[in-house]
């Protein structure tokens, strides 16, 4: 009933680098490059620091990455399952769930004790300490303040109303973080100004400086702010109005495909108990993969037809078919995933033949599937309570057992054990070793190798399943 | 046992009550809440032994519930009752003080159990939750940095968590591994105390939050 679809390479997913808000210290982008390049955080922040004592290059690179790089949440709150997004900005579920990680406030230090140092190195290797630190804090002062403009077009995603407001636009949702922020940076950047000015003169001068460029800054306010406020606001509502109404769609499409066709099968197979449980069970299942599951089943209605992409999915969608076609409850949980490869395939395929048997045999209503990947190696395991049978008496005529489980595994280098006792349920482990813990060709079917293979499995079972653990 | 159930839909405050009312000498329903600030003040004045707690709520989550009584209403334990399976959310649910997490499908009887568990203190793992917690040790759910020490699972821990993942109960768990349920009750509380403080950062924040420092 299941086809289990031809392996299909993934398509390439091109990898962008992203600033990484989550866990900047500025803006991020030490440990968005960090991410995407797969090196030490604190390595690259130290980089950029020492880059900036040779000549300045690390701020300027930093700077550019800044204003260039994307800013990572965007793109995984785009990727986040609907359900949990929708929660998130109802405020159901509380921001940032996972917790701060431990170490920041370390790095930070390094960080900020580095670059102090390089000031004053700089200082004692130049000799010109006020322009120096002039110039440190001019560059500190814009560095704060354009961090929260950074915070505050990240709070916009976030943000439910799409109208922005001037004083949102600064400041956020408030708080004393953002304050301090602004205030420092302001008192940095004053401070840098007054330190430019004294430097050709007195305190006259330093005020001259000081109003000068607050004139300049008060007068092309006057003059573009309107214009870009008004733009910005334009760009941001349309915007919003797009993403709404094709999430309104997406919506809207997904229940009618699923929900809705469900719901009008149910009222007319109300008085078929099994039917309406069948359906209502079936829907759950795709709702809740629809709304929660990060790994997403493909298309809407996806699920059977669909080629899976891991080994998880294809054990999923594998669950998903016995428990339409036998009406039981089938629970899989997966730790770890393999990609889908012709390897993993027999290991599928036994999976679906133990399950089958679970649900004609055992009697019972619940199937536990429990896979598990670790360091290449692969074991699913599917335990019932149901009604088990004594593996040494197993009728010859057993095709199921041991052609499509035991035989089909030794053939592609794993094994499967069956371990069960009547009355006590029945628990199927198959096991598929990595590659290269493997002494033959892995997935070749029909491999002339491993002779007297039928001894092992189904013999040796209790014995053996109990050895395993 | 006293019990405040918290969810923002009537529908299943209403539909737990009553499957909770199958077994009126195990549990009572003490009050409703339908979301984080009545649900805060409805746990310190009746002081139940078990909240049943919707991970998704109005206000900030059933995290922000638990985050608020913990200390008021030391005694209190909470039993997490979600639609939600995901992964972020049943890790960032027992990582915020939650003895267990169960999913709404959850027949009256195994709730009923569940509960008196969570009140007696033991920890309530389903096979999916197993499941994620496994994963999230291996590092293939991000939970936060990990300290090397804390965040280990011993060898034995690891097998009992495999197990309950598997879909064994604890009773037989306690077969399979000839240990005593109680022992495999010992082995959940640290698994959970690992999971909850993964690193001495926050071994810090959470002393110094219940006032310990």
């Amino acid at each position: 009933m299941t086809t289990t679809a031809p392996p299909t390479a993934p398509p390439p997913v091109p990898r962008r680098a992203g600033r990484d808000l989550e866990h900047g210290l500025v803006g991020g982008v030490a440990a968005g490059l960090a991410d995407h390049l797969g090196l030490p955080v604190l390595a690259l922040r130290i980089g950029f620091v020492v880059a900036t004592v040779l000549g300045g290059l690390g701020a300027v690179l930093y700077g550019a990455y800044w204003l260039f790089l994307p800013a990572a949440p965007l793109v995984d709150r785009a990727g986040a399952a609907p359900g949990l997004a929708g929660a998130a900005r109802d405020g159901r579920r509380p921001r940032g769930l996972l917790g701060r990680p431990a170490g920041r406030t370390g790095d930070a230090i390094v960080v900020g004790v580095l670059s102090v140092g390089i000031v004053l190195a700089v200082e004692a290797v130049v000799g010109r300490g006020a322009l120096v630190w002039a110039v440190a804090l001019v560059a500190g002062g814009v560095a704060l303040l354009w961090r929260q403009a950074d915070e505050v077009q990240r709070e916009r995603w976030v943000e439910r109303t799409e109208r922005m407001d001037p004083v949102g636009m600064v400041l956020g949702s408030g708080g004393w973080a953002a304050w301090t922020r602004i205030a420092l940076g302001t008192a940095l950047l004053g401070a840098g100004l007054v330190l430019l000015g004294f430097r050709d003169g007195g305190i006259g001068a330093a005020r001259e400086v000081v109003l000068a460029v607050l004139l300049g800054i008060g007068g092309l306010a006057v003059v573009v702010g309107p214009w870009v406020a008004r733009l910005v606001r334009d760009l941001g509502e349309e915007r919003t109005e797009r993403i709404r109404s094709q999430e309104r769609a997406d919506v809207a499409a997904h229940l009618h495909d699923s929900v809705l066709q469900t719901l009008a099968l149910i009222q007319k197979n109300a008085a078929d108990a099994a039917t309406v449980a069948r359906l209502a069970r079936a829907q759950e299942r795709d709702l809740r993969a629809w709304l929660f599951a990060e790994e997403r089943p493909g298309s809407p209605g996806a699920g059977r037809g669909a080629a899976p992409e891991t080994l998880a999915a294809a054990v999923r969608a594998v669950a998903a078919a016995v428990e339409d076609d036998h009406g039981i409850e089938v629970e899989v949980v997966a730790v770890g995933d393999a990609p889908w490869s012709e390897r993993v395939q027999p290991v599928v395929a036994a999976v679906r033949e133990a399950v089958v048997n679970a649900a004609k045999h055992a009697g019972t209503g619940r199937v536990d599937v429990y896979v598990e990947v670790l360091a290449g190696a692969v074991d699913v395991f599917v335990r019932d309570r149901g009604a088990g049978f004594d593996p040494d008496d197993l009728p010859a005529d057993r095709h199921g057992v041991r052609g499509s489980i035991v035989d089909r595994m030794v053939r592609h280098g794993g094994t499967a054990r069956i371990r069960s006792a009547p009355g006590e349920g029945t628990e199927v482990r198959v096991h598929l070793p990595a590659p290269d813990e493997q002494a033959q060709q892995p997935g070749q079917p029909g491999h002339p190798g491993q002779p007297g293979r039928s001894e092992q499995g189904v013999g040796s079972t209790d014995a053996a399943g109990r050895g395993v653990r | 046992m006293r019990v405040v159930v918290v969810d923002d839909h009537h529908m299943f405050r209403t539909g737990v009550r009553s499957e909770l009312a199958a077994a009126p000498a195990a549990v009572t329903v003490v009050a409703e809440a339908a979301d984080v600030d009545t649900a805060v003040a409805a746990v310190e004045r009746e002081r139940p032994a078990v909240v049943l707690l919707d991970v998704h709520l109005p206000g900030g989550g059933g995290v922000e519930v638990i985050r608020r009584t913990q200390t008021t209403v030391p005694g209190t334990r909470f039993l997490a009752l979600s639609v939600s399976d995901a992964a972020e959310d049943v890790i960032g649910t027992i990582r915020g003080g939650a003895r267990g997490y169960v999913t709404k499908t959850i027949s009256g009887a195994e709730l009923v159990d569940a509960i008196g568990r969570v009140a007696d203190g033991d920890a309530v793992f389903s096979p999916r939750l197993a499941g994620f917690v496994l994963d999230a040790f291996a590092g293939a759910i991000q939970v936060a940095e990990v300290d090397s020490d804390l965040d280990r699972l011993s060898e034995r821990e690891r097998e009992v968590m495999r197990l309950i993942a598997r879909g064994y109960a604890y009773k037989e768990v306690a077969k399979e591994l000839f240990i005593s349920v109680k022992t495999v009750e010992t082995h959940m509380s640290s698994v959970l105390r690992k999971l909850q403080l993964s690193s001495r950062h926050e071994l810090t924040r959470w002393a110094s939050d219940r006032r310990l420092l």
